[in-house]
């Protein structure tokens, strides 16, 4: 009797074991390509339902799925052009976190360099004008390297080419809004 | 009861608000000191009368009146007293009520002022405010109403109305829905205030100056009666930006601050042109100039100021922050409409006579700094602007909605805030007026050297990335000059007056409170921008799922996962939380608790990240509850954001660098007068 | 007092008209986009009554239409057309997919009415799934680009149903899953008779 005892447990004795220990016996299944891959390209894209998300945080059902599949793909051996592609195609341009050149998009790229650039140029005519109207009446004034404080009584008259300079200036200004 | 006595006085104030303008105009017209009087009393009175229908309010969310449509979508049984408070904010028709009664107040503060010396502007003053502020209340009068409380009509469905629609009968629910668990968070709190804070003390500056305009005022006794309502504006929507960023960081789980979303770049660009604004005065009060741009820059921020708000609200612009739609929209619209044109008309119609003081001698001097400093923040406002609106362009003329997003704008504002970080440090170092590129040149040299030692250290130590490299070398920079600004104006002040060194450092700044309390925003600002270079250019992260035991590394730690708990806390969250240790070469530096909390009432989740934070940077460890979590194995997410806490340092010093510049001091301003 | 620099004062001169006109042109362009936004927002679903832009669906793999792997909506003038939205990610959609396909079934033989499948954001393995356990036959395919479901609702969700008549005109729209086989064939049948 105790024999057929010890011979069960001993038998047993390693389901038991993985009953009462399973912290030791089990380890997570890293899923292949990693977490990590997969991200790398998921928090490129954006959700193509939810508003202004992140694929990789995003937590709907849907992103998971999304997500599983970036997985499969990058499995299966696909570029990450080719799954943004894959994205683009299926779910239109709204996934990626960018618009792409396409259509009327290179707009978004152009126009606020170009814009600045005009203002930068703006500001520069402006400089000039203002340089020629400070200079003009001070001739023969002494340009030394010195700083000094601009003379607090300088009066200047207002030409007429003051004044055609200065015209120029406030359309400049304006043309700056 | 309340609810009819809470839009009662929603009614009368908005009533009052109109008197006030008509009065005002009528005032103005007829030169009538009794009718000007008339509207300031009228608008006086309206702040006790928003203040208690606000706390009617207040009272019901408290008590639980889940009668009211409000209240059962903002509160619930389970949350505390504290933010049910705040839960006045919570939704969209409380957070109108929020905005008029800042409003109110900062309008009825600027009406107890001595009004002597401008009564000419005061009129105009009081209208634009009270304009602003009957529109809000119109909001909450026609769509918006707080007040309105559940019925179920004879077809059997429920309605919030004001009054009974034909047949109803009133509802009362049990509970109410309770507020986005998003939003139970101490920065809740704080955030929405401070934004509209800033919001609505822009409003006092562009009342001054439309009545600038009005009255044909060309001088600037408008932007030094509003100096300090510009500093004032200007910090709160920092703070406000801030939390806004702290708030993000805590609990939307993805260890970011800032994700360029709609929203949020609709706040940024009231505060763009506020601070361009805030620069370029100070030309105008020193050397007369610009007096045309300063105005078009104030009315640009109202006008921001309105559309940013507008565009939370409207369901135009997706965004995760957006509140649901509603019909506020056109009237939003026809607002912007009138307010957009008449200060445009006002402004060419004026043109001529903000004469334009022509005394640009140098482009080296702090006048030509001052405009590239302008330059710059409009490059990045426009940058803000257009990548806002071209969804909305994209998905009407091509059908095709498209995402701008944070590679966008960083690639285009990255080289432009860092232009403005060098001109923070070179700026102090001009002189008003002349100035060349020697004399500019001999000041550079003394803070440029460090700063490229500081380069030529960083590289040393291994560091590669070139958008690191300049923006630490910028950062030093900036530091170095102010560093220097300090003690050469302290040594000089020392041998003239023989102070000894500290006092008359004190001495210094309390004479020259403004100039030097931009120093130290300006310091506070390349602090934050430590924190941003490192979160940025350095942050990793990493994803993995773990069985218990097992362990998860980054960027040079480990961390264990030891165990999962779940348990009912006692507000009625379901908690699911995770143990893990950290070490550090094999050293325990201590346990992280990442949760997430499942509220029953809402049926929402909300992931709160175990965090642990040092100087050098964050461990944001986020336990990933949509994926699958067992008792054995859970996903985990792990980010390293290095140097992040400077951030946070960094907007702590500016509000300290606020009081400093705007502490009065009463002697100066006698001075002045 | 405020002192006044002494320095060159520009002579009076307005905004430029050029300016101005610019300057107008800029805001009113503003205004006109926001309110076209703010109109568009109001009305994101097609309305009954109006012809329905035409469209092609590709269809996924092992469907087909008259030999083709591809529907276009021009081609199916003369029949009544039902297009449904589904996702495999969504519950409704699940509960009313028999009663569709059920509805599609008795329908089938007279050759009067069409029913059209659109598989909204969803990925293919989990839509192969859907189709195969609810034994779709009708023609199915996936809204690439999101093309197809912008043309009937910009703020889609599923289930969403369209019925068109013989001419193009949509006749009804059903929000969400339906209750029942006969509540779908109380819209089809008198369409095609032609009611």
């Amino acid at each position: 009797m105790k024999t057929k005892i010890i011979v069960l447990l001993i038998c047993y004795f390693p389901l038991i074991m993985a009953v009462f220990i399973p912290a030791v016996a089990v380890s997570a299944q890293q899923p292949t390509p990693s977490d990590d891959e997969m991200n790398a390209i998921a928090r490129q894209l954006y959700c193509p339902v939810c508003e202004n998300t992140p694929l990789d945080v995003c937590p709907t059902t849907a992103c998971h799925q999304w997500r599983e599949l970036i997985r499969q793909m990058l499995a299966e051996g696909k570029s990450e052009a080719e799954i943004k592609q894959y994205f683009v195609d299926y779910y239109g341009a709204r996934v990626l976190s960018e618009p792409p050149i396409t259509g009327i998009n290179w707009l978004v790229y152009i126009v606020p360099p170009v814009t600045f650039l005009a203002g930068v140029y703006l500001l520069f005519r402006a400089f000039q004008i203002w340089k020629r109207m400070a200079k003009e009446p001070e001739m023969g004034v002494d340009k030394s390297d010195s700083p000094r404080k601009v003379p607090e009584s300088s009066k200047r008259s207002g030409s007429a080419e003051d004044g055609k300079y200065v015209v120029r200036l406030e359309e400049e200004l304006k043309k700056r809004k | 009861m309340l609810a009819q006595f809470g839009i009662g006085m929603f009614l009368l104030t908005f009533l009052l608000a109109l008197f006030s303008v008509g009065a005002a105009v009528a005032g103005y017209f007829s030169k009538s000191d009794r009718w000007v009087e008339a509207a300031r009393r009228s608008m006086l009175l309206i702040f006790p009368l928003i203040t208690v229908a606000a706390l009617t309010l207040i009272y019901l969310l408290v008590t639980g009146h889940y009668e009211i449509e409000y209240v059962y979508s903002v509160t619930s049984n389970d949350m505390p007293f504290y933010l049910k408070v705040t839960a006045l904010w919570g939704g969209q028709a409380g957070s109108l009520v929020l905005w008029s009664w800042l409003m109110s107040a900062f309008a009825s503060a600027v009406t107890l002022r001595k009004w002597e010396r401008d009564r000419e502007l005061l009129p105009w003053v009081i209208v634009v405010t009270s304009v602003t502020l009957a529109f809000f209340l119109s909001l909450t009068i026609l769509y918006e109403n707080p007040f309105a409380r559940w019925w179920q009509t004879t077809a059997g469905d429920f309605v919030p109305r004001m009054f009974a629609p034909a047949g109803a009968v009133a509802i009362t629910p049990m509970d109410g829905q309770g507020l986005n668990p998003l939003l139970r968070h101490p920065g809740m709190i704080v955030h929405p205030p401070m934004l509209y804070l800033g919001f609505v003390a822009f409003v006092i500056p562009y009342a001054f100056a439309i009545a600038a305009l009005v009255t044909g005022h060309s001088d600037d006794r408008w932007i030094r009666l509003t100096r300090r309502w510009t500093l004032v504006a200007w910090v709160f929507l920092s703070i406000g930006l801030v939390l806004g960023m702290r708030w993000a960081y805590d609990v939307l789980g993805w260890g970011g601050y800032w994700a360029w979303d709609p929203v949020e770049t609709a706040s940024l660009m009231p505060w763009l042109t506020g601070t361009a604004f805030l620069h370029s005065v100070m030309i105008q009060e020193k050397r007369g100039m610009f007096k045309q741009w300063n105005m078009l820059l104030i009315i640009l921020t109202y006008a921001l100021v309105i559309f940013g708000t507008f565009l939370t609200r409207s369901g135009v612009f997706s965004s995760v922050h957006a509140f649901s739609q509603s019909a506020i929209g056109p009237m939003f619209f026809a607002f912007i409409g009138i307010t957009f044109v008449t200060s445009l008309a006002l402004l060419i119609y004026r043109w001529k006579d903000l004469r334009a003081e022509v005394e640009m001698r140098s482009l080296f001097s702090r006048e030509a700094f001052f405009l590239l400093n302008n330059l710059l923040f409009m490059g990045v406002l426009i940058v803000c602007f257009w990548g806002v609106i071209f969804p909305l362009i994209s998905e009407l003329v091509t059908g095709q909605k498209v995402t701008v997003g944070p590679p966008f704008y960083q690639r285009a504002n990255g080289p432009l805030f860092g232009a403005l970080m060098a001109i923070m440090g070179i700026a102090p170092l001009t002189a008003w007026g002349r100035s060349t590129a020697g004399t500019l040149g001999r000041m550079l040299w003394k803070p440029a050297i460090p700063s490229l030692l500081t380069t030529v250290i960083l590289l040393f130590l291994g560091m590669r990335n070139w958008i690191a490299l300049i923006g630490f070398t910028l950062v030093a920079f900036v530091i170095f000059v102010t560093i220097y600004e300090f003690w050469s104006g302290g040594r000089s002040r020392e041998k003239k007056v023989k102070e000894n060194f500290l006092v008359a450092l004190w001495q210094l700044v309390g004479r020259n409170r403004r100039r030097y309390g931009g120093y130290l925003i300006h310091l506070s600002m390349v602090v934050m921008a430590i924190g941003i270079l490192g979160i940025e250019v350095y942050r990793t992260t990493t994803q993995k799922t773990l069985a218990v035991g097992e362990d998860i590394q980054i960027a040079g730690y480990t961390l264990r996962y030891n165990s999962l708990a779940q348990f009912p806390s006692t507000d009625g969250r379901f908690v699911t939380r995770a143990n893990m240790s950290v070490f550090r070469d094999g050293k325990l530096l201590g346990n992280l608790y990442p949760r997430y909390d499942y509220y029953p009432t809402s049926g929402q989740m909300m992931t709160v990240a175990g965090v642990r934070s040092t100087l050098a940077d964050d461990l944001y460890v986020v336990l990933v509850n949509w994926e699958n979590v067992s008792l054995i194995q859970a996903p985990f997410k792990v980010y390293h954001n290095p140097l992040i806490n400077w951030l946070w340092i960094g907007s702590l010093m500016f509000i300290f660098g606020f009081l400093v510049a705007a502490w009065p001091d009463r002697e100066k301003e006698k001075r002045e007068e | 007092m405020l002192q006044e620099p002494d320095n060159a004062l520009a002579p009076k001169r307005g905004v430029p008209i050029w300016a101005q006109i610019l300057v107008w042109i800029g805001l009113l362009g503003l205004l006109g986009l926001l309110a076209a936004g703010l109109l568009n927002a109001k009305n994101p679903i097609l309305a009954v009554g109006s012809p329905v832009p035409d469209f092609t669906l590709t269809l996924f793999s092992g469907y087909e239409y008259n030999g083709a792997p591809e529907v276009k909506l021009s081609d199916l003038s003369g029949k009544v057309v039902v297009i449904n939205f589904w996702a495999s990610w969504c519950q409704p959609c699940a509960s009313e997919a028999p009663d569709v396909e059920a509805a599609w079934r008795s329908i089938e033989g007279t050759d009067q009415a069409i029913f059209l499948g659109v598989d909204y954001v969803d990925t293919e393995p989990e839509a192969r799934e859907y189709m195969t356990n609810f034994n779709l036959s009708y023609p199915n395919g996936p809204d690439m680009g999101g093309r197809n479901s912008q043309n009937f609702n910009r703020n889609m969700g599923v289930p969403e149903t369209y019925i068109i008549d013989q001419n193009g005109i949509l006749r009804f729209i059903q929000i969400g899953p339906f209750q029942s086989v006969a509540k779908i064939l109380a819209i089809i049948d008198p369409l095609v008779a032609g009611r």
